[in-house]
């Protein structure tokens, strides 16, 4: 655990010691900025149905960065360490494999929680300033931050996977955008395919994650998603062990 | 302290370490000394249990690399060629960070830390970021990072490569100071570093290992069969090479021009010293002579013979 820890800190760190987290972290303030004020008008056009937890994460703003964001804060992790040939004195060092996957993909995930979390602050700001109600109910807020971070748990997990295979960061960036991206489209299938129940559009609907974050962040919690994203995450993370230690021994 | 049996390394149909066992006892600096491409990195990645092998068995400290990896990698401090570092760190930084993944306690973190960065010199850059150190610095901060944990054995894969002479030197000093607590495996293509170093010599080619003894040892060896310069005024040179040639124990005679001198060099039969002779031979013919002389072999000599490689 200790050099789980140690491993950790190091992956922190390290993100915070390039000047690209805080490019990321700048611009996505930005939109995210833009998104709430976007959410805020539309709660202004008149008396509706949708709180501004709800407006705030369902809009095509919120998706943007969203998707956007992970090959950005995974596409360094293995791939700068295998081209700097780091990866050398990293796996000599009496660390397991394990340790140094898993302290990897935990520091990626503290990175994309620091990116949402200030989002919070936006709602207690609104509730205070207004007077008017954030969420209907606390369930809300658990279901939609919840939401956030399974799918960030998976999405993670797939641009770790993507720098584990290249030494390439742009290449790990761009394996990580189609895959992330060619899944958030697979989901939007569900709204144009015909509605009679065929299977495509029960599977499209399913794992669509437009219509997971509609019901969470409405308070309606779910086992299904929750099932899917924590095992196709564990999935992935198995298979990002496997190439990290098949590309060390063929190296 | 390492025990190599039959360690084999393929990459797909290419071997680059075929099969090669050695042994290195405590307290040795044994230098591997190969031509580029010969297996020498290989094999050290393979004893710091970076790189599985094909076949083969390799023990550290007791350890098998392998079966026992972690526990072997606590016995050893790997350098890989180029020293990768993290240049987003400081120095201090990082051998504070690399002491304590390979398992330095807590509380002895502060100690160890200042003990490397004294014995490396890297005191007046305790500081600074390692992207903005020179190469030599760097050298020494790899080095620092190697030995940080105490190892028993320190694996270096070409300390001095792209130093500056005097960096060279202080690197081979540091080296020198560190045989006193460290067994030391070190790879190198620079042979005066291995004469200056070494208490034994590995030299591979090919993935073989071609020769295994001290330096002395391999010199003794191939002096038996070096050549001797001859250097005279002679009347006529090709007369001369000739009557040479049928001396006793001359085998071969070669010759050149130097202004009014003749140099010839002379191959003699194995084992033999023509020496005297030569010099009779040239009293009774009035030569007048400047050099009779058997110049000491080099390891650089031995490497191009054991290697194959173009005879200097």
């Amino acid at each position: 655990m200790r050099k789980f820890l140690i491993l950790f800190g190091r992956e922190v760190s390290s993100a915070f010691h390039q000047p690209l987290a805080y490019v990321v972290l700048f611009f996505f303030l930005i939109v995210t900025g833009f998104n709430f004020q976007a959410g805020v008008t539309l709660l202004n056009t008149g008396p509706g149905t949708v709180t501004i937890v709800q407006a705030f994460f369902n809009t095509v703003y919120f998706w943007f960065p969203f998707v956007l964001v992970f090959p950005l804060i995974t596409m360094r992790v293995f791939a700068e360490e295998a081209k700097m040939g780091t990866i050398e004195t990293l796996m000599t060092a009496p660390v397991k494999d394990t340790q140094v996957v898993l302290s990897k993909y935990a520091g990626c995930l503290f990175f994309y929680i620091t990116l949402w979390s200030p989002s919070l602050i936006y709602f207690v700001v609104f509730q205070e300033i207004t007077g008017v109600k954030a969420a209907e109910a606390v369930g809300s807020y658990v279901g939609a931050y919840s939401m956030l971070l399974l799918m960030g748990l998976l999405f993670t997990a797939i641009g770790c996977l993507a720098s584990a295979l290249t030494d390439n960061q742009i290449v790990a960036a761009i394996i990580s955008f189609a895959a992330i991206l060619g899944f958030f489209f697979l989901g939007l299938l569900s709204f144009i395919l015909p509605s009679t129940g065929t299977f495509l559009r029960e599977l499209t609907y399913y794992l669509s994650p437009v219509e997971h974050m509609m019901n969470f962040s409405q308070g309606l919690f779910d086992t299904r998603p929750v099932v899917f994203y924590t095992s196709s995450t564990l999935l992935v993370l198995f298979a990002t062990f496997h190439i990290f230690q098949y590309r060390r021994w063929k190296s | 302290m390492i025990k190599v049996e039959k360690l084999t390394k393929r990459f797909g149909g290419f071997t680059a370490v075929n099969s090669i066992d050695f042994e290195v006892h405590k307290g040795e600096i044994v230098g591997f000394l190969g031509p580029n491409g010969a297996g020498k990195s290989t094999t050290m990645r393979m004893l710091s249990g970076f790189l599985p092998p094909t076949s083969g068995k390799a023990v550290v400290a007791g350890f098998d690399v392998f079966a026992d990896s972690l526990r072997a990698r606590e016995h050893i401090g790997y350098m890989p060629e180029n020293v990768p570092l993290y240049t987003d760190m400081r120095v201090n930084e990082f051998l504070r960070y690399r002491a304590a993944l390979k398992g330095v306690a807590r509380r002895r973190l502060k100690e160890r830390v200042g003990d490397v960065l004294e014995l490396c010199g890297l005191e007046d850059v305790e500081k600074k970021l390692i992207g903005n150190l020179s190469k030599g610095y760097r050298q020494r901060v790899g080095l620092a990072d190697a030995m940080s944990h105490e190892p028993d054995l320190l694996i270096l894969d070409e300390p001095t490569i792209g130093l500056d002479p005097n960096q060279i030197r202080l690197v081979r000093e540091l080296i020198n100071n560190l045989r006193r607590h460290h067994t030391i495996l070190l790879s190198t293509h620079i042979l005066p570093e291995v004469e200056v170093l070494c208490s034994r010599v590995i030299i591979i080619n090919k993935g073989r290992i071609e020769a295994l003894d001290t330096p002395q040892n391999l010199r003794d060896h191939l002096s038996q069969a070096g050549h001797i310069v001859f250097d005279a005024i002679v009347p006529d040179a090709a007369a001369a090479a000739s009557a040479l040639r049928s001396l006793e124990s001359v085998q071969s005679v070669s010759y050149r021009a130097d202004g009014d001198w003749t140099v010839f060099t002379i191959n003699a039969v194995l084992g033999n010293d023509p020496r005297e002779l030569l010099y009779r031979h040239a009293v009774d013919n009035k030569w007048r002579v400047r050099e009779i002389s058997r110049p000491p072999v080099s390891l650089e000599q031995i490497f191009a013979e054991v290697t194959g490689g173009e005879e200097s």
